[in-house]
């Protein structure tokens, strides 16, 4: 070693093959992230490939048939769109309480670390205990049936930890000061909240909130286990009528498909024409969550810019 | 004048009553806060319950239609390696869901965990910081692709791509045969399902990665520099070392969403029970098995309603202890430094 450092030629030929290593890693690098890249370039150009063809307002408008040229996914859409709206009544209020709790409320004992570790191990279960956990409690004990709303709850419970997670970000980047000075001035700890600490950190909420729901929306396996796989070829009730009293809730009772069902029907029937019917609903599946998400991406780079305490 | 007070009673800016209120409201407030908290343990709670009740008939009924104790029956159900719950004579060895199981879980690890670590790794310490602010979230795009839709791609796009590749591997070493005596790979297979799979972990496996490295302070990279280290002997000797508990951690949690991961290989890799460790082969896992006996309508209350739960219970468990696992790993590397 003491040899090689005296002599200028070795210390050279060592840098030189030391740095060409280190382009090759540079290449491997840039490779795995390229596999990752390519992945979904060849996901988009497949299904666009296939399926933009038959992408059109008939697509849209028709309900699912024994026939592929025929088939639709009106039911499905209108199905995905109700469920998410379930989804973001029960779980928003949940979550952004349970993230309020746990950042300004909660002290610091084994309860908070109990809860935590919880919430943590929520993030990792598979989303299909969740589905067979709405089986058992909402279909069988509740007896809500495989309803619009028990999907609604199930995926519900699932983006909870999400929601949890984002809020108590959010709510940690906001600086003591806020607190302190709501305080001076006499405010209690809940209108702080309100009038301080949520509003500031309601763009990390919202963040949060929207990548939730685009797992919602692409989320298959716990509605099928809740058994939402069903030829679906009526619309559920309308849930504002032209009467009194314009609003109805009988289509949370309703039964319903959702759009990554629907693809997952297609998906696995034999015949090759549904592969294509598959392929435009993949697109339109895509365009949803894959624009939803940029949104939240988008949001976030612009809160992060924007903002400074 | 004298016997008046130096300066007037200050009047409190609310009155008693109204504080009173206030503090009522206060907690009343705060406990609806706690209990939103606490929801994510009763949930944990229910789970539990749910598939203990379930699994608990299950092994009732095997018990009564095989006639044996529940040692025997969870004998059976832990160490043998045929699963037919559904048709006649019921057998409930689980290692047919298992080994589907663990090889698409191997076949994932082998694509997810070199390239997420490479790439976390290139990331972490090559890439210029403007490179890092555009790729990050195009990988997180390529979280939020729903399972189903790479389960259309991992059947319909990388098993024939697969079949292509590996009739074409035997045209190289065996040329001059004919075409139906080359091995076609069945359209089924847990190569290509698992093959996605790893595509879908990649990503994850590379932010966790990342996180890890980037949270080994930099004074340890600023020592390897001064010592002459290139950037990639600091990272292969200084900093995987000082990141190991991450690193294990990442591919913990990563492999834990294999474990789970149901539409990919419902999908892709088949829906019939087997027992094989052949990757070439169609097998149904854990996840996919719940699928297909959930896609038959289940009658509540019949052996394969509660089959399904048996099924669940093996895979709460596996990632529960995975994500315990990897939680404490990921926490204690965070107290190190």
């Amino acid at each position: 070693m003491i040899d090689m450092l005296r002599n200028p030629l070795a210390i050279r030929a060592s840098v030189k093959a030391r740095t060409r290593w280190e382009k090759f890693f540079i290449f491997l690098g840039l490779f795995s992230i390229a596999i990752a890249l390519l992945t979904l370039v060849l996901l988009v150009g497949d299904l666009l490939l296939r399926g933009a063809p038959i992408l059109n307002w008939k697509f849209f408008t028709s309900p699912p048939s024994g026939d592929p040229a025929e088939a639709g996914i009106l039911t499905a859409w209108v199905g995905s769109l109700l469920v998410i709206l379930v989804t973001i009544v029960v779980a928003v209020p949940l979550g952004v309480a349970a993230g309020i709790y746990l950042e300004e409320y909660a002290p610091k004992n084994w309860l908070l670390d109990f809860i935590e570790i919880n919430i943590t191990n929520l993030a990792g279960v598979p989303s299909i205990i969740y589905g067979l956990l709405a089986l058992g409690f909402f279909v069988y004990i509740l007896k809500w049936g495989e309803s619009i709303l028990t999907a609604g709850c199930t995926l519900a419970l699932l983006i909870l930890p999400v929601i949890i997670v984002a809020t108590r970000e959010a709510i940690r980047a906001i600086p003591q000061g806020i607190r302190e000075g709501a305080y001076a001035v006499g405010a209690t700890r809940w209108q702080t909240i309100a009038d301080h600490i949520l509003p500031y950190s309601m763009g990390g909420i919202l963040t949060g909130v929207i990548v939730g729901v685009s797992r919602a929306l692409g989320e298959t396996a716990p509605l099928v286990t809740i058994g939402a796989l069903t030829f679906i070829t009526f619309l559920p009730d309308a849930p504002l009528k032209g009467e009194f009293p314009y609003v109805s809730f009988k289509w949370l009772w309703s039964p319903f498909t959702v759009l990554p069902i629907q693809m997952f029907n297609w998906v696995s029937r034999p015949q090759e024409e549904f592969q294509v019917n598959a392929a435009a609903a993949g697109i339109v599946l895509l365009v949803l969550t894959l624009g939803v998400n940029a949104m939240a991406i988008y949001l976030r780079y612009r809160f992060r810019k924007s903002i400074k305490w | 004048m004298a016997d008046q007070p130096l300066a007037p009673r200050i009047e409190l800016p609310i009155p008693a009553k109204a504080r009173q209120k206030r503090i009522w409201v206060e907690r009343i407030i705060g406990s609806l806060l706690f209990v939103a908290a606490f929801s994510s343990v009763a949930i944990t709670t229910v789970i539990i319950y749910i598939l203990f009740s379930e699994t608990a008939v299950f092994f009732e009924k095997v018990i009564e239609i095989h006639h044996e104790s529940l040692v025997a029956a969870l004998a059976e159900f832990l160490t043998t390696t045929e699963w037919s719950p559904l048709i006649e004579p019921v057998t409930i060895g689980v290692w047919a869901l298992l080994s589907a199981t663990i090889t698409t879980c191997v076949i994932a690890s082998l694509v997810a965990i070199p390239f997420g670590t490479i790439g976390a790794i290139y990331l972490s310490e090559f890439a210029p910081a403007k490179v890092r602010e555009i790729l990050k979230p195009i990988l997180e795009l390529l979280a939020a692709v729903p399972t189903v839709v790479y389960g259309y791609f991992a059947l319909l796009f990388v098993t024939p791509l697969l079949q292509k590749i590996i009739l074409a591997v035997q045209k190289w070493y065996e040329p001059g045969k004919e075409p139906w005596e080359y091995y076609e790979l069945p359209g089924f297979n847990m190569l290509g399902a698992g093959i996605v799979v790893g595509l879908m972990v990649i990503p994850y496996v590379m932010s966790m990665a990342e996180d890890a490295l980037q949270a080994i302070p930099s004074h340890l990279r600023e020592g390897s520099y001064a010592m002459g280290a290139t950037r990639l002997q600091t990272a292969l000797r200084v900093l995987l070392p000082a990141a190991t508990s991450g690193l294990i951690a990442a591919y913990i949690l990563g492999l834990a969403r294999a474990v789970g991961e149901t539409m990919i290989v419902a999908v892709a890799a088949g829906l019939q029970p087997k027992f094989t460790f052949n990757p070439l082969e169609g097998a149904a896992t854990t996840t996919a098995f719940i699928v297909s006996a959930s896609l038959g309508d289940l009658p509540h209350g019949s052996l394969e309603y509660q089959s399904i739960f048996a099924a669940g219970i093996m895979l709460f468990f596996v990632t529960f202890l995975m994500n315990v696992a990897g939680y404490f790993i990921s926490r204690r590397y965070r107290e190190v430094y």
